[in-house]
């Protein structure tokens, strides 16, 4: 991708431990990606795998303990918020103050930073985002909870938007919401996107999900980046024994094609030591990469 | 699947409503169900649809500010015996021999099962006692097969851990073998991947169908996700504004679905090729505090005929296994096709199917 579109994000040697000194638990084992500027970057992983972990250390909510961040070129400080770096969270409710009108929760970040001349220059930027969320102007003076779980997702999505961000994470932002809402806020994002050519970082454990919005894709396990690439190089050769297992596990919506794993993944079991791995292309791509051995390599016929 | 078994459980006419806050809100609208012993039955729907209140009411544990309006619950509890109208019995009655007994119940969060403050092997004890005359010491033998038969390994050390030391997946294994400890004929799974990563979910999935062939199990699963019903089901009820909208065979229902509603359904979801805007169904279900004037999905519905505004559609059979809601079925009613896109999703579907079978 980097051929093609400037690098807005690059994440470098990315490690983040918890814990008291003395006994830390490295969650964040020296990841390394980029996003495009207009990229949108899923990243697939199981609960637990450090996806959030990661999002955080970008927007600034943790101080990474190794590596680096650089946001248009340049390194950002551990912690460092930036206006152009927004968040979409996964449950709408919880990051919305019951207390506060939609209005003003939308327009708190212009408040912060001070970004308009007048109270009617504020309304107006409040309602015009509203209405590119699919809200009407109005509903600036009700309180969220008389929103549905769709409504609220895209109070969360204006309340980003109107930063002018560059960059938006979205941290499972539609896995609290019915399929066929899903699909409303994922067409509005995908809309956005094009329109403004905002870049993405899409946190999501749903792969199909991911696979459709996404330029690019990276599958993390266990804190560990272990492969990349465009979805169809991801989903049409799966190189990595947890992608495959990953993958596979998916059940379709065809009853009588269903997958299902060769075998279970036990990492414990896999004789794979995801600390040995370097990174190493698959075939002739050079965006599909693989987190592994020479030997590995080879054995997962990675090569070919 | 098959259609000499007996019919274990069958619904009629459900219909119940909620009293809140001085509003009534009309939840379930006449559901009709009809499930024979050993099969699985997937109750589909967003959610406010009605699924878990339909369930509940099935096994005596609606809230207190639910009215039965009508219907009937036949349950079967033993092979050759007379059904029973659950919805008529005696709460003792239904606690002594359904509730945890006849019928089992795994929600979407184990917590809610579990008890924090208690050792998962004496969850388990008290369990199989409660409904068991044993001694301890038997109980917590048989707690330690029903572990390893939901694939808990080291189950005698486990049994001594609380319900926080086991990950997500381990504890819906836990709430499943509680489940089991009554030897249930019916188990219902009400969203019970849900919160789940999708390895584990397909383990989680593996094990219920191992467990229901090994016991001969009827199971009920309660489900969002169209993937998983495709999976594990062999009969499929798309509940919509608590009526079922259509109904049938996973095949009927996957690759020759009837109903506009469950078209928008199996459309919203990414098939993983067209990069075109994903489809989805306008709107929001309506609020059934105001009962919906003719087909509660009108609305919404782009293949809306004049009649949808004003009446409420019948279920039209289609099969002697498929029937749905829809006018679009009265013979009078014009011809209108499935979205194009959709069919041919179908169409690929089954290509797919075809070739895979051979
Ligand atoms: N603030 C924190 N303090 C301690 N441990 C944390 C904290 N945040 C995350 N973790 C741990 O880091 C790991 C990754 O968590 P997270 O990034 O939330 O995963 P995901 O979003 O993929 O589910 C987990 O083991 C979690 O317990
Ligand atoms: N305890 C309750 N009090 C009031 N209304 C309820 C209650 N439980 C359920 N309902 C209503 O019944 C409808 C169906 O709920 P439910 O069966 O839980 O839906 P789902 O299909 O998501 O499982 C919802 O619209 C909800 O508002
Ligand atoms: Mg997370
Ligand atoms: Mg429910």
């Amino acid at each position: 991708m980097s051929d093609e579109k400037k690098t807005l994000l690059k994440v470098e040697g990315l490690t983040m431990k918890f814990g008291p000194r003395g006994r830390q638990n490295t969650v964040i084992h020296n990841v390394s990606f980029e996003i495009g500027e207009g990229e949108t970057f899923g990243l697939v992983g199981e609960s637990g795998s450090g996806k959030s972990t990661i999002g955080r250390c970008i927007i600034g909510l943790y101080k990474p303990c190794g590596g680096s961040i650089r946001f248009q070129g340049e390194i950002m400080e551990p912690g460092e918020m930036r206006r152009e770096i927004q968040m979409i969270f996964q449950d709408p409710m919880a990051s919305l103050n019951p207390r506060k009108k939609v209005g003003d929760i939308v327009g708190a970040g212009l408040d912060i930073h001070k970004l308009y001349k007048s109270r009617e220059e504020r309304d107006e930027l409040i309602g015009s985002i509203l209405e590119r969320v699919g809200l009407s102007r109005d509903q600036a003076n009700r309180y969220p909870a008389q929103f549905s779980g769709g409504q609220r997702q895209r109070v969360g999505i204006a309340r980003a938007l109107i930063m002018n961000p560059r960059l938006i994470i979205a941290d499972e932002c539609i896995a609290a919401l019915d399929a066929s809402i899903q699909a409303q806020i994922v067409n509005l994002i995908r809309n956005i996107q094009r329109e403004t050519g905002t870049s993405f970082l899409f946190i999501s454990h749903d792969l199909s999900m991911v696979r459709y919005l996404s330029d690019r894709i990276g599958v993390l396990h266990r804190g560990f980046l272990l492969e990349t690439g465009k979805p169809d190089e991801l989903f049409g050769h799966p190189v990595h024994p947890y992608t495959r297992n990953l993958l596979s596990s998916i059940p379709s919506p065809n009853p009588i094609v269903q997958l299902h794993p060769e075998e279970h993944y036990d990492y414990e079991t896999s004789g794979i030591v995801y600390e040995n791995g370097t990174w190493h292309t698959v075939g002739e791509s050079s965006s599909h990469l693989v987190l592994c051995t020479d030997d590995e390599y080879v054995k997962w016929g990675a090569g070919k | 699947m098959s259609d000499t078994a007996e019919v274990i459980l069958e619904i009629k006419d459900l219909d119940i409503s909620f009293r809140s806050s001085g509003e009534t809100i009309h939840a379930i609208r006449g559901v009709n169900m009809t499930m024979r012993r050993g099969e699985t039955m997937a109750i589909v729907g967003e959610s406010g649809s009605g699924k878990s209140v339909t369930m509940k009411a099935a096994m005596g544990i609606l809230p207190d500010n639910a009215v039965i309006n009508g219907g009937s619950v036949l349950y079967r509890m033993e092979s050759g015996s007379e059904p029973v109208d659950l919805l008529k019995a005696d709460t003792g009655w239904l606690r002594d021999n359904i509730r945890g007994r006849s019928i089992a119940m795994v929600f979407q969060d184990p917590m809610t099962s579990l008890n924090p403050t208690m050792s998962i092997g004496n969850q388990l004890i008290s369990a199989i006692r409660s409904h068991e005359n044993i001694s301890r010491s038997e109980a917590s033998g048989r707690a330690v097969e029903l572990l390893e038969e939901v694939g808990i390994t080291d189950p005698v050390r486990r049994m001594r851990q609380y319900p926080h030391e086991f990950s997500g997946g381990m504890r819906q294994r836990i709430v499943i073998a509680i489940a089991l400890s009554c030897n249930p004929s019916l188990l219902i799974c009400d969203e019970p991947t849900t919160a789940l990563d999708v390895t584990i979910q397909d383990r989680i999935l593996d094990l219920i169908i191992s467990l229901q062939q090994k016991r001969s199990l009827s199971v009920i699963y309660i489900t969002h996700n169209l993937g998983v019903v495709a999976r594990v089901a062999d009969y499929v009820n798309v509940m919509y504004a608590g009526k079922i909208i259509e109904t049938g065979t996973i095949f009927d229902v996957f690759y020759d679905p009837r109903h506009p509603y469950t078209w928008g359904l199996l459309s919203a979801i990414p098939d993983g090729e067209s990069s075109d805007e994903l489809y989805s169904i306008p709107g929001t279900p309506p609020v059934l505090s105001e009962e919906p004037v003719g087909d509660a999905f009108a609305p919404r519905n782009p293949y809306a005929l004049e009649i949808d505004f004003k009446e409420e559609p019948p279920m039209f059979p289609i099969s002697e296994t498929h029937a749905a809601a829809t006018w679009l079925l009265d013979e009078r009613a014009p011809k209108v096709e499935r979205p194009r896109e959709l069919n041919e999703r179908i169409e690929k579907m089954k290509r797919e199917a075809s070739e895979y079978v051979r």
